[in-house]
């Protein structure tokens, strides 16, 4: 057990200015204040130094297929561009046709071509370059696979086929993908989803073809389950109204459990380091014996994601993979901005009233 | 987007054109699932087992659909 008084949190966490109020029935203090022009006299103004010391990101869990790290120091804009980047913009590939030619199970061929399209499937994006509508599919942006399964009965009455799983469909590799994919057989990452259920005699005989896509698109090329960020959660104890011995179990039960520890004889403390798994259920808040006696706070740039991969991503790389998304599309802004910049410092910049510019727009007369 | 089956790119058969031989229509019977020819002037009348429901088979061309 860590002692009481060694806090756990960095001290800049208990500047008021960073702190979001939790009351009892609203939330104050929502916006950022540190930018130019706020506190008088303050200098506000960004600069990169003063940003990589107030950056943090560290990793708090990690298994296969999740990961729980925070990102600490950025503006709420910034961390919610990267959590809608992992869920929309990261690419994946995912079924997108289905060419249906048996299917004689209860499941219609629609039904059954949306399920196939929401399948995970294990394949490296970067092998593949987008198919636009009007592309002619060929090996670098169409992945085949085929489903030709028929239910019967064997020995016994035993059924065999009865299921339909992710793990029935059949890769057909095309041109140079066999040698591309190596051992690396594209399959769905999870082999045990059903997709259809089959009686005896019935037969589903389709083939797919896989594309790459975003998940702003449609939620099928989505790389995540879930990606989600909530602000770190703070309890502030007042010292100058302390909780009474006897009241003491009771108030850490208005808690998560492990954030209030009670000492022996009855003295309240916050452990910081399970204080990340308040719930802020607010229940405190609601006895009279404890008003005036704690504060509930959130960290206004303490940002605890918890990212779910459920594609060809590790969980790890999704949040590197969103900012190569962001830096692509800064990178294009840039490149528009300066294109505009040289465009309005040309020669004839006053006198380009005559003809379409580069753009096609054409300047109207006075 | 919306207009399932959507537009097949190529034309890997051509069968889009060539209308179908006529050959005998061949139904399932709804009850046993046995195949029955259904002829014009006739009773539809399974010949198995007597039902009197039939269903048209399944198209054996292929379809298209997006996975959406």
């Amino acid at each position: 057990m860590a002692s009481s008084s060694s806090s756990q949190l960095p001290p800049s966490v208990f500047n008021p200015r960073r702190h979001v109020g939790v009351h009892a029935e609203r939330v104050s203090d929502v916006a950022s204040t540190d930018f130019p022009g706020h506190y008088p006299g303050e200098d506000h103004t960004w600069s990169l130094a003063r940003f990589k010391e107030n950056l943090t990101v560290s990793v708090k869990r990690l298994s296969q297929r999740s990961v729980e790290f925070d990102l600490v120091g950025v503006d709420a804009s910034i961390a919610n561009a990267f959590r809608r980047i992992m869920i929309a913009e990261v690419p994946t590939i995912a079924i997108e046709d289905v060419f249906v030619w048996n299917n004689t199970s209860v499941i219609h061929d629609e039904i059954l071509a949306q399920r196939l399209g929401l399948i995970p499937l294990n394949v490296d994006p970067a092998l593949f370059s987008p198919r636009l509508p009007g592309d002619i599919p060929y090996d670098r942006n169409t992945l085949v696979f085929q489903l030709d399964i028929e239910c019967s009965r064997g020995a016994k009455g035993a059924i065999i086929n009865e299921y339909v799983t992710s793990g029935d469909l059949k890769w057909v590799p095309q041109g140079e993908q066999e040698s591309v994919f190596g051992d690396l057989v594209p399959t769905a990452t999870n082999k045990d989803i059903v997709i259809a259920k089959l009686r005896p005699g019935q037969v589903i005989n389709v083939e797919l073809h896989a594309i790459k896509g975003v998940g702003k698109e449609h939620a099928k090329w989505s790389p995540v389950a879930t990606a989600t960020y909530r602000l770190h959660p703070l309890v502030l104890l007042n010292p100058s109204k302390p909780i009474p011995p006897h009241l003491a179990q009771k108030f850490a039960s208005c808690f998560s459990p492990g954030v209030v520890k009670v000492s022996p004889d009855g003295e309240v403390s916050i452990d910081d380091r399970h204080l990340r798994k308040e719930t802020m259920s607010r229940e405190v808040l609601r006895h009279k014996e404890f008003e005036g006696s704690v504060e509930l706070k959130r960290v206004r740039d303490w940002f605890i994601y918890s990212v779910e991969s459920e594609g060809p991503y590790a969980p790890e790389v999704l949040f590197p993979e969103s900012i190569k998304v962001m830096r692509g599309k800064i990178a294009a802004i840039r490149a528009a901005a300066e294109a505009l910049l040289a465009d309005s410092e040309g020669p004839d910049a006053g006198a380009a009233a005559a003809g379409p510019d580069a753009d096609g727009d054409v300047e109207m007369e006075p | 987007m919306n207009s399932q089956p959507s537009q097949n790119y190529g034309s890997n058969s051509g069968f889009q054109n060539a209308p179908a031989p006529r050959q005998d229509m061949e139904y399932l019977c709804a009850d046993c699932g046995a195949k029955n020819e259904i002829r014009s002037r006739e009773p539809i009348r399974c010949r198995e087992c007597g039902h009197r429901i039939m269903y048209k088979k399944r198209t054996n061309r292929m379809v298209q659909f997006e996975a959406r």
